[in-house]
């Protein structure tokens, strides 16, 4: 018993911790004081002038591009990579595993620098260097989402697919794919989370006037904080806290995966 | 009279509203191989868990060598289990694995290292100290499992359903090596499983429960032959169980037709259960038979064949070693000495009958 | 499709594996070990021993290792409560402690600057309790708290991943052969979860090394860790020579901590992204 209240103790003092943070900054976009303490009334004005600031707006329209646009070419890429890699030798696929690991376990402001010096070379910096670095750091996430699935896909299936007359396309498409298609979407959900958190790679790549959400932040926060930020980190956190309830408890179980997806 | 070595005291157990055990009365004495033996969800297992204290009974008491040990904590109970999933330590070599309890009572090195090669001939995996886990099939790591429980002297070996996992062959070999360990180490085997070969090769004394009741306790000779009631004897064995009347001592109605038997003291026009093993039917010439039926499947069992004979409305399950081919009309014919009659379980639970010692 | 049109459909991405992985690894050697006019050079490289250098190495090093230790020790328990639960409400509660990692970790950051600023939330009830004030932004201190905060899910969750996969079997042959509750938590759980342990460890060390947005933010420039060190040689000197050296030294060190991990860590958590 005691044991049970100290542990419910730490588990609640972890999560204030966690939560305070935020609870302030929700709190305080509805604040109508610039004050960061005294609550001066209830107004939607940060909201409103969060919608109306055309830094963030165009901040967040970009990041909305680039992220579906890397999430859709490296899903494309990666899948094809990871079906390529699955009918392997070891040594080739050794060479291929080993390089899609760079980018996942390099520092990002080496990936990003490393980008950005090679990129310099041929084009300016911009949305395209932003959206090729992105795929970049996405494709290893696909592959790894999609590789497992491709070993569990039974291989005798495929051929008994063949063997009953099945074009290998028809095949692929009747047999294999439904087997690899979650590990597709989730890899295809990882991408879209990697991107939108991706900070340090962006920076390096993007050059002057193009921002993502976390580049903008970074270069207001450098300034100053103001209390439009706070309403944008509301909305966002409503946004990421409605989708994983609905990721993770309303399309029933076997998500799991995702939710330790962004670190796997 | 062997002394007793625990006693379950009447133990009840449930979970939320699922009763698992009610009133439950066992006695297990030295030296004996005794098997629970039940379908899943008979409280064989609970009964294990609890001796092992991994459990805790809601009412009654457990006298381990006459002390009362219902709530003594598992790792201070004089007993050490097999497990289901042999639960070998994944990070340990099998010599530390088999170490473990021996470290833990502090033994020396050297009785430790006497004490693995010891265990590890006595399973047949000399030499196999310091291999991996991983390394070993189901069959050998069952084996270590069984070593690193006998290497600590208990008093008692529990064993969880210790063979589920492997296949036919190899449950076969280790159901003699479990025998051979038994008779060696002069300890008692408390036994759990749902398999009624297991527990008719291996066992003593077999305790055969279900829906957290026993049906009957017995060697395993009784068990098999003389089944107290429709369960055991469904659950032992493929048996024609079919209800029936009994008209008078040594006289019983099954089917519509009248048999002799041998058993007395049913009272007059009593609905009992009926008994007659597959081996016990003889097919014989139809006008010789008490009931004329035809042959409707027949399957090649190696010693013998075993066909399905619709007699009267009823699919009698029938060993032979006459070759009988399909659609044969033939008799059925049992000799009263081979007919089981038996009560109707008391309720629809199939509550346990009274036990005489 | 056989095997080699199958193997074929790799093709694009290896073009892209050298195009966007290998070369950009190649401009970096280039340019760490070359000087301002293109010639082949040690001085860049050796340029890292400067004090300035060596002091953010130091300093980076130290914060991580701060950070990454309070990581350990805030999360192995809560790790063990949060296995404990049972298995209905588990998942919900992992996902409650999970779920601020989802934030962009900026506007995390942000929300520490808030509280721990001059007129923020902390100083404003110290100051009505009357205790003074707390003035640690801008500081060491405050960088390793907004580490702390940034990186706890990616020690939390590893960690819970290797005890959630503890069979609850293991822990009771332990008990049956004798272990009480402290042998049962250093013979067993702790070497069982020492791969989730490592892989925690890198997934906080490692961004921790190489950030430079907490410790730009969280410092206010006065923390210069490697990271930011780089960022001004990109961003503000245009001494990419001198950056790129800094890069190469800092891969090192990544590469060697990995090298490290994959020691230990045979379950492949380690494929861990910060």
């Amino acid at each position: 018993m005691v044991k049970k209240s100290l542990s419910r103790i730490y588990m609640a003092l972890i999560f204030i911790f966690l939560y305070l943070p935020i609870v302030v900054l929700i709190f305080l976009s509805f604040n109508n004081s610039k004050s960061k303490v005294a609550w001066g009334g209830f107004t939607f004005k940060w909201y409103i002038n969060c919608f109306q600031s055309e830094t963030i707006m165009s901040a967040f329209i970009t990041t909305i591009q680039i992220t579906l646009a890397a999430a859709v070419i490296s899903t494309i890429l990666g899948t094809m990579a990871a079906i390529g890699i699955s009918a392997m030798r070891r040594k080739s696929r050794t060479i291929f595993l080993g390089a899609t690991n760079i980018p996942l376990l390099n520092a990002d402001i080496v990936t990003g620098i490393s980008m950005m010096l090679l990129f310099v070379k041929f084009i300016d910096l911009g949305f395209i260097t932003v959206l090729i670095a992105h795929i970049t750091f996405n494709i290893p996430y696909v592959i790894l989402n999609v590789l497992p699935k491709m070993k569990e896909a039974n291989r005798y299936t495929y051929e008994a697919a063949l063997d009953l007359g099945a074009t290998p396309f028809y095949a692929f498409y009747k047999v294999t794919w439904p087997e690899i298609k979650p590990g597709v979407f989730s890899g295809f959900i990882m991408a879209i989370t990697m991107s939108l958190d991706d900070f340090s790679i962006t920076y390096f790549t993007k050059g002057a006037g193009v921002n993502t959400l976390s580049t903008m932040l970074y270069t207001e926060l450098r300034k100053g904080i103001n209390p439009e930020l706070y309403a944008l980190s509301t909305i966002l956190f409503a946004a990421v806290f409605l989708l994983l309830l609905v990721m993770n408890f309303g399309v029933g179980k076997g998500k799991k995966d995702q939710k330790g997806g962004k670190l796997a | 009279m062997k002394k007793d070595l625990i006693n379950f005291i009447d133990i009840s157990k449930s979970y939320g509203s699922n009763m698992i055990l009610d009133e439950f009365n066992l006695t297990v004495r030295e030296n004996e191989f005794v098997t629970l033996l039940g379908p899943s969800g008979c409280g064989k297992t609970t009964t294990l868990r609890m001796l092992g204290g991994f459990e805790t009974p809601d009412t009654g008491k457990i006298l381990f060598d006459g002390e009362d040990i219902t709530y003594l904590p598992a790792n201070e109970r004089k007993l050490n289990t097999v497990f289901q999933k042999y639960s070998l330590f994944p990070h340990m070599s099998i010599a530390d694995n088999i170490a473990f309890g021996l470290k833990i009572s502090k033994k020396s090195k050297a009785y430790i290292n006497d004490k693995i090669k010891y265990a590890l001939k006595l399973v047949n995996l000399d030499g196999y100290e310091n291999r991996s886990i991983d390394s070993l099939s189901g069959g050998q790591q069952q084996r270590i499992a069984i070593a690193r429980a006998i290497v600590n002297e208990p008093k008692v070996l529990l064993l969880d359903e210790p063979l589920g996992a492997l296949d036919l062959k190899l449950r076969q070999s280790m159901q003699y090596e479990l025998i051979r360990l038994k008779e060696e180490l002069g300890i008692t085997f408390l036994y759990v499983t749902h398999d009624q070969e297991e527990a008719l090769t291996m066992s003593d004394s077999i305790v055969v429960m279900n829906q957290g009741y026993i049906q009957q306790i017995g060697s395993p000779e009784e068990i098999y032959n003389e089944p107290e009631n429709a369960f055991v004897a469904d659950f032992i064995g493929h048996s024609n169980i079919i209800d029936g009347t009994m008209i008078k001592d040594e006289l019983v109605e099954i089917l519509g037709v009248k048999i002799p038997c041998v058993d007395r003291g049913f009272g007059e026009n009593k609905p009992v259960d009926v008994v007659i093993r597959p081996e016990d039917v003889e097919l014989v010439d139809p006008s010789e038979g008490y009931l004329e039926g035809d042959v409707v499947s027949l399957i090649f069992k190696g010693v013998h064949y075993e066909l399905e004979v619709l007699a009267n409305g009823y699919e009698w399950l029938v060993h032979t070693t006459k070759l009988v081919p399909v659609g044969t009309h033939v008799g059925i014919k049992v000799i009263p000495f081979n007919i089981q009659i038996m009560h109707k379980p008391e309720s629809s639970d199939e509550k346990a009958v009274e036990i005489d010692e | 499709m056989n095997n080699l049109k199958k193997q074929l459909l790799a093709g694009p991405y290896l073009i892209w594996i050298i195009g966007f992985i290998v070369l950009p690894m190649i401009m970096i050697m280039i340019y760490a070990f070359t000087n301002a006019d293109g010639a082949f050079s040690l001085e860049y490289l050796s340029a890292i021993t400067t004090t300035t250098n060596l002091n953010a190495i130091a300093l980076s090093l130290k914060l991580g290792f701060l950070a990454t230790l309070i990581c350990l020790v805030l999360s192995y328990p809560l790790a063990m409560i949060l296995s404990s639960f049972n298995f209905k409400h588990q998942n919900f509660v992992v996902f409650i402690f999970m779920l601020p990692m989802w934030m962009n970790f900026l506007l995390r950051i942000m929300a520490w600057k808030l509280l721990l600023s001059k007129n923020g939330v902390f100083n404003s009830v110290l100051h009505t309790l009357g205790l003074g004030s707390f003035n640690i932004l801008y500081s060491p201190t405050a960088v390793i708290l907004g580490m702390v905060y940034d990186y706890l899910p990616f020690m939390l969750l590893p960690i819970y991943n290797s005890m959630v996969r503890i069979r609850k079997d293991i822990i009771e042959a332990a008990q049956d052969l004798g272990a009480n509750n402290i042998t049962v938590f250093f013979k067993i759980i702790v070497p069982l979860t020492l791969s989730g342990v490592v892989s925690g460890i890198v997934m906080v060390f490692v961004p921790a090394l190489t950030s430079f947005a907490v410790s730009d933010i969280l410092g206010g420039g006065k923390v210069l860790l490697v990271g930011n060190v780089i960022e001004q040689d990109f961003m503000q000197g245009m001494q990419w020579n001198a950056g790129s050296a800094l890069s190469f030294v800092l891969m090192i060190f990544v590469f060697i901590s990995m090298a490290l991990v994959n020691q230990f860590d045979k379950d492949g958590e380690g494929t861990a992204k910060w």
